[in-house]
């Protein structure tokens, strides 16, 4: 349970993909003009990663590694088929403002992330909270966004029109350009409050996941090309200044094997992508 | 002259300049053209000077307080940038709306960035970009003499014609600092006089306007139409106080040049071919987000060297 738990916050907080990830940045900036937008494409984000995590988690075993991708885009196109029937029948309104980016989920990047780094690699259970964790930060994202361009863009919140900024719009917060700067100063306001809680003594694990070395948990990974060199750079072990100190006898040849293990990883891992690494871990977790 | 040698290492022989004499300079090119802005509007002028000129030097300073930066306020960079924007709207434009353009000028185009030297678009017209933008309305509303009409430049888009020497002296609509293009040269010849600016960006920028409006304004070589282009709107102001900041243009000669064409170009496509009549804020900041690409192309060679080799390409391990 606990396992879950952390899941909720890593999608939430550690990792939210808006504001640390920086993914999902087309929806992001083109839907969030309101806030109930912003609710509205985060939400239905929610329910596919949610249900695409948790099938794919299920079917991990069955999906040969080579074709992956293409299996994982036909059950999230899926699952985004029905969101999409049924947000046409039962929310019309917000159906026809989010136009064209509710079956852009297909290809949103948080859900193949997700898929890829996550749900493709552990059981249903921790797969679906990360989904309900990450879609959950994904909404959280956007209704900021969605808010803030509101208020300054049209003087009113969730549609609710605030009297004394009837003659204060700036019209360019509406536009795309002040979606940019919007997105720009929640995430400054972010790092501030992350650096703060930091200073308070809270360590944070590292953003952005690669540095901490835990592959596995960062959604990065499918894009990641500098995921093995960091790999495997940790595991090298320490010199130790005696080795140094030595004269040549056995040190060289310790250093030799765990310098040609390390690039041979890297020419693997860089003439193939990252298939052939994620094809050894996917092994190593599946026995 | 014995002020200007030191002991020292070298340089040995070093000018007064620093960035608050050149700015000073510039505030002082810019009074004729504000005095007959706030003669020819009013009293409303001189407050929304004051006003943009003030929040200017307020946010700067304040920004530099909140992120612990030294406070660089003293190099007057921010009073310039504040008069440029106020000279560049029109004066019946809300007080409130002056404010949040001279925040937005300062702190998102220039602070951000990293402070005077960083920014890469003149903070003056991104604060302007930023208001016509959000104002439409009251951005494109001109009044002269406590008239609402049109600008030469608008009643020059709708074929009618215009007086070219009310233009020159600036008895016309437009924004406080635009109209009188007789008072924009005085500053300008200032300028040059002093040696803060040279007159490439600016001449090769109002040649090439010149050319592009003969070929496709449809006037041929009608020097009335040409002049009225030419005092017209902001391309005075624009080309010698905007276009020449040394931040946001390009510093190799060859690179000067072409930034003066892409800025005659681009004016003359907004005013002919586009919308409004108006494009050289527009045809500025796009320009300006050309220079490091510009300066990238034209780096000159140095005295004495040999243009150097590429090497072979090594094939990328990746």
């Amino acid at each position: 349970m606990n396992k879950n738990l952390e899941r909720l916050y890593n999608g939430l907080w550690k990792e939210n993909p808006t504001f640390v990830l920086m993914l999902g940045m087309c929806p992001t900036l083109a839907v969030t003009t309101s806030a109930i937008n912003g609710i509205g494409m985060g939400l239905s984000t929610t329910v596919v990663l949610v249900l695409s995590n948790m099938m794919i988690s299920a079917l991990r075993n069955l999906i040969p590694d080579r074709v992956r991708m293409p299996a994982f885009i036909v059950v999230v196109a899926s699952f985004v088929t029905i969101v999409q029937f049924l947000m046409e029948g039962y929310t019309p309104s917000l159906y026809s403002s989010l136009g064209i980016y509710i079956p852009l989920i297909v290809v949103n990047c948080i859900i193949l992330g997700r898929a890829e780094s996550y749900a493709s690699k552990n059981p249903i259970i921790p797969s679906m909270f990360d989904g309900i964790g990450m879609g959950l930060g994904f909404t959280v994202g956007l209704t900021l966004i969605g808010i803030v361009r509101e208020i300054l863009g049209n003087g009113s919140v969730f549609g609710a029109v605030i009297t004394p900024l009837n003659d204060f719009h700036i019209s360019l917060f509406g536009l795309a350009p002040g979606a940019f700067i919007v997105l720009g100063f929640l995430v400054a306001i972010m790092n501030v409050v992350r650096r703060n809680m930091e200073a308070k003594g809270k360590p944070l694990p590292a953003v952005q996941g690669c540095l901490g070395g835990d592959c596995a948990g960062c959604s990065l990974s499918s894009a990641c090309t500098g995921k093995s060199l960091v790999h495997h750079v940790e595991q090298l072990p320490p010199v130790d200044p005696k080795d140094v100190a030595k004269p040549a006898s056995e040190a060289p040849s310790v250093k030799h094997t765990a310098n040609a293990k390390n690039t041979e990883d890297v020419e693997k891992s860089g003439s193939d992508s990252s298939y052939a690494d994620d094809k050894e871990v996917g092994k190593g977790e599946n026995k | 002259m014995s002020d200007l040698l030191k002991v020292s290492s070298s340089p040995h022989v070093r000018a007064k300049d620093d960035t608050s004499r050149i700015m000073l300079y510039v505030i002082l090119a810019l009074l004729p053209t504000t005095i007959f802005g706030i003669v020819n509007f009013g009293l409303k002028a001189l407050l929304l000077v004051c006003v943009c000129i003030a929040t200017c030097v307020a946010s700067e300073y304040l920004f530099e307080k909140a992120v612990g930066k030294k406070s660089t306020i003293k190099d007057l960079s921010a009073v310039v940038t504040g008069l440029l924007l106020g000279l560049n709207l029109p004066y019946t434009v809300p007080v409130w709306q002056a404010i949040l353009g001279s925040i937005f000028a300062i702190v998102v185009v220039k602070m951000l960035f990293g402070g005077l030297g960083q920014n890469f678009m003149n903070p003056a017209l991104g604060g302007r970009a930023f208001m016509v933008i959000s104002f439409a309305a009251t951005m494109t509303h001109f009044e002269y003499d406590g008239v609402s009409g049109a600008t030469p430049l608008q009643l020059l888009k709708s074929g009618e014609m215009v007086n070219t020497f009310d233009m020159l002296i600036g008895r016309t609509a437009g924004t406080i600092g635009e109209t009188s293009a007789l008072c924009i040269l005085i500053g300008a010849i200032i300028l040059i006089l002093l040696g803060v600016i040279d007159l490439v960006i600016p001449g090769v920028y109002i040649l090439s306007f010149v050319i592009f409006i003969t070929l496709f304004g449809g006037h041929g070589l009608d020097s009335t139409y040409i002049v009225a282009h030419l005092c017209g709107g902001g391309l005075m102001l624009g080309a010698f106080f905007m276009a020449t900041d040394y931040v946001t243009s390009p510093i190799t000669p060859l690179g000067k040049v072409i930034f003066g064409i892409c800025l005659g170009v681009l004016t003359g496509l907004f005013r002919i071919f586009g919308n409004s009549a108006e494009g050289v804020s527009f045809a500025i900041i796009f320009s300006n987000l050309l220079v490091p690409l510009i300066e990238r192309v034209t780096v000159p060679r140095a005295f004495g060297i040999v243009k150097e080799q590429k090497p072979k390409e090594v094939k990328a391990n990746e």
